[in-house]
């Protein structure tokens, strides 16, 4: 089984975000990135298998500042090889980076490709669906669970979670993209010492690849940071006070049935 | 399960010894009991470790067990953790692990020199490295990694507290000047709301006293001693270098710094890496300038006084602070009984700081609770403190322990600053 992990960085929101000039992105001359949360529970995700059936796993980004150290990071955690894709430009929507990826992904032929549900910047989701569809492969989306089932891993059992806590267990035939939203454990430290190992182990892998020939087909307007709220109304008094005018305010309001 | 073979006894009928008749039961010798297939397997794992060979060197005596902070308040001290993994339980995943603050108090009453201040950080490391470490640890650990500070602020606001300050402070990758004094301001004295309160007392009195003096504003990071201590020595060198070629940038004469933790590594451990600063921590700078300061008023506070463990036991130092406290005019100074090399502990040291959540479902009382409930018994109404992660720890103490109003709690900097004013 070989697992490629698809992972890309966001701004981290530490840093207090601006918007640029043009006013359809924010401005990315002092933004600090991070790897993209549900990216990293694709990357936990991944280990657990290999540590539970031994499965080999290939970290997959596109090339962008910083990168590199992300694709160290997720080597110290126990992925085996990392590969950056050289599209010629950093910052790609999901569509033209799944077509950048595809072709990286092509030539790794991996049985199984993680990729994060979504990520915090653009909320799209659509990296793993464009992905599948440019791969030709069945894809599952927001995922909480990968396990190998049938005869020497031959099918993907995955677990779906829908409201009302209802949840569905399916299976499906490798190859395939998975869409995770979280792994059945949190993502776990990466020591530094093991960091700076998988640094001195050699320079990462990469692969061109053009995104060129997609058409984003999304344009961004505008952006615009949330309008404050109009302040906090402090309720006083006994707890049983209290928990009545919450109730009334909250009727009152249409936010819960009388 | 251990297997004892029956006690046996060698006794001479008939023996002098010496000119005395010992005969009989008078020389009786109990002979070496056998044990058989005792498993010290999970006290071989610990004592193999580099660094903490010496819990294998514990034989029992319990002089540490009243003397450790944690003690006091749970079930803890190094005499126990050794019986504990004599007996088999694993150190790697207990929760004994993480409780230890390294005080070092075990450490001065120990006759057989078991270092828990190399014990814990070296099985700490073997901890983290098998991805064993507490969530709140973790990411005290990210983000100093990520923004070098344990709190997860952003770099570029590590200075924000000098516009208030109400005194110039000169931030030096801006004015790139050669200073006397580099300060160190250190991560809560940078961020926490009162940590700043003190920083901009220090940056008036220094402006009192005329020297010249800057810091290293964004381009300072986390000395990482706490982070060394917790067991991320590998986070603790990265950072390490990193500090150490910013601050070869500079010119300056001395190094002084708030935090008696990054006192202690520019002192014990940045040589290791290079790093040789002539440190102090500013309580030692402060301390015999103190004549020179033109007071303004006399402060009415009856005070009592607690030592950090970084300062106090970690590195000798007992004196400035008292000397400061001594100086400011009008002060009634309480000793608590537990004082000086035998402090007790805020709890927050050797990453006591970001494990307050695990470490609570551990002990019956936080170690800062048991401190301010002492220094209220002593009749003072005001708790001195001289390290950046104490304001905080005791205040949120003295209110969790419904002493509100009962007790204040300052750093030392900020009476100075009220006595100047």
């Amino acid at each position: 089984m070989h697992i490629a992990v698809v992972l890309k960085q966001v701004p981290d929101l530490v840093e207090e975000l601006e918007i640029d000039s043009g006013g359809k992105d924010i401005d990315r001359s002092f933004v600090k990135m991070k790897l993209n949360e549900f990216d990293d529970h694709a990357l936990e995700q991944a280990i657990l298998l290999k540590e539970s059936s031994g499965a080999r796993v290939t970290a997959v980004a596109v090339a962008a500042d910083g990168i590199d150290q992300v694709l160290y990071a997720a080597k110290a955690r126990g992925a085996d090889a990392a590969m950056k894709v050289d599209a010629g430009e950093e910052v790609l929507d999901s569509r033209r980076a799944s077509s950048a990826l595809a072709g990286a992904i092509k030539q790794l032929a991996p049985d199984l490709v993680l990729v994060g549900v979504q990520a915090a910047d653009d909320l799209f989701g659509q990296t793993g669906p464009f992905l599948a569809a440019a791969l030709g492969w069945p894809h599952v989306s927001v995922v909480s669970g990968v396990e190998l089932a049938g005869e020497a891993g031959s099918k993907v059992r995955v677990h779906q979670e829908y409201a009302g806590g209802r949840m569905a267990i399916l299976e499906v035939d490798p190859p395939v993209v998975i869409g995770v939203q979280a792994a059945p454990q949190p993502p776990r430290y990466v020591p530094v010492t093991r960091l700076r190992q998988a640094m001195a182990s050699g320079p990462i892998e990469s692969s061109s690849a053009t995104a060129a020939a997609a058409e984003s087909g999304v344009a961004v307007v505008a952006v615009s940071k949330p309008e404050a709220g109009k302040g906090a109304e402090m309720i006083s008094g006994s707890a049983t006070d209290v928990a009545e005018k919450i109730a009334a305010l909250l009727g009152e309001r249409g936010l819960v049935r009388g | 399960m251990s297997k004892v073979e029956s006690q046996r006894t060698n006794e001479q009928e008939h023996l002098e010894f010496e000119g005395m008749d010992i005969s009989g039961h008078w020389n009786r010798m109990f002979e070496q009991r056998v044990i058989w297939e005792h498993d010290t397997s999970a006290l071989d794992k610990v004592t193999s470790i580099a660094g903490a060979e010496s819990l294998g060197w514990c034989y029992q005596c319990g002089k540490c067990t009243p003397a450790c902070p944690v003690d006091h308040v749970g079930d803890y001290s190094p005499r126990k953790i050794f019986r504990r993994t004599q007996t088999g339980i694993d150190l790697l995943t207990s929760p004994d692990l993480w409780l230890c603050t390294t005080c070092m108090n075990c450490l001065r009453v120990c006759p057989k020199e078991v270092n828990m201040i190399s014990i814990m950080p070296a099985v700490r490391e073997v901890a983290v490295a098998e991805g064993n470490v507490p969530p709140e640890l973790q990411k005290a650990f990210e983000n100093t990694f990520q923004h070098g500070n344990p709190l997860g602020e952003p770099a570029r606001k590590r200075a924000d507290w000098v516009a208030d300050a109400g005194a110039p402070v000169a931030i030096l990758p801006r004015e790139k000047r050669p200073v006397d004094v580099l300060f160190y301001v250190e991560c809560y004295w940078s961020y926490h709301p009162r940590g700043k309160d003190a920083a901009r007392a220090f940056a008036r009195t220094m402006e009192t006293l005329g020297i010249d003096w800057g810091i290293l504003g964004h381009e300072e990071k986390c000395s990482c001693d706490s982070q060394r201590l917790a067991g991320e020595k590998g986070l603790f060198e990265m950072v390490a270098e990193q500090n150490i070629a910013t601050l070869a940038k500079y010119e300056f004469q001395r190094l002084v710094t708030s935090d008696p933790h990054a006192y202690n590594s520019f002192r014990n451990e940045y040589p290791k890496l290079g790093g040789e600063y002539q440190v102090q921590h500013y309580t030692q700078f402060l301390a015999p300038l103190m004549k020179d300061l033109p007071w303004k008023r006399k402060l009415d506070y009856k005070i009592t006084f607690h030592d950090p463990c970084y300062l106090g036991r970690h590195n000798g130092e007992y004196d400035a602070p008292r000397e400061m406290i001594r100086q400011i005019p009008g002060l009634e100074f309480i000793e608590m009984f537990r004082c000086k090399e035998n402090g007790y502990c805020c709890g927050g040291g050797g990453g006591g700081m970001w494990l307050d959540s695990f470490t609570g479902n551990h002990i019956r009382e936080r170690l800062s609770e048991r401190r301010v409930k002492e220094a209220i018994e002593t009749g003072a109404e005001m708790l001195v403190v001289c390290c950046p992660y104490e304001v905080s720890r005791f205040e949120d103490a003295v209110k969790s322990t419904g002493n509100e109003g009962k007790l204040l709690v300052r750093d030392v900097i900020e009476l100075v600053d009220e006595a100047l004013h």
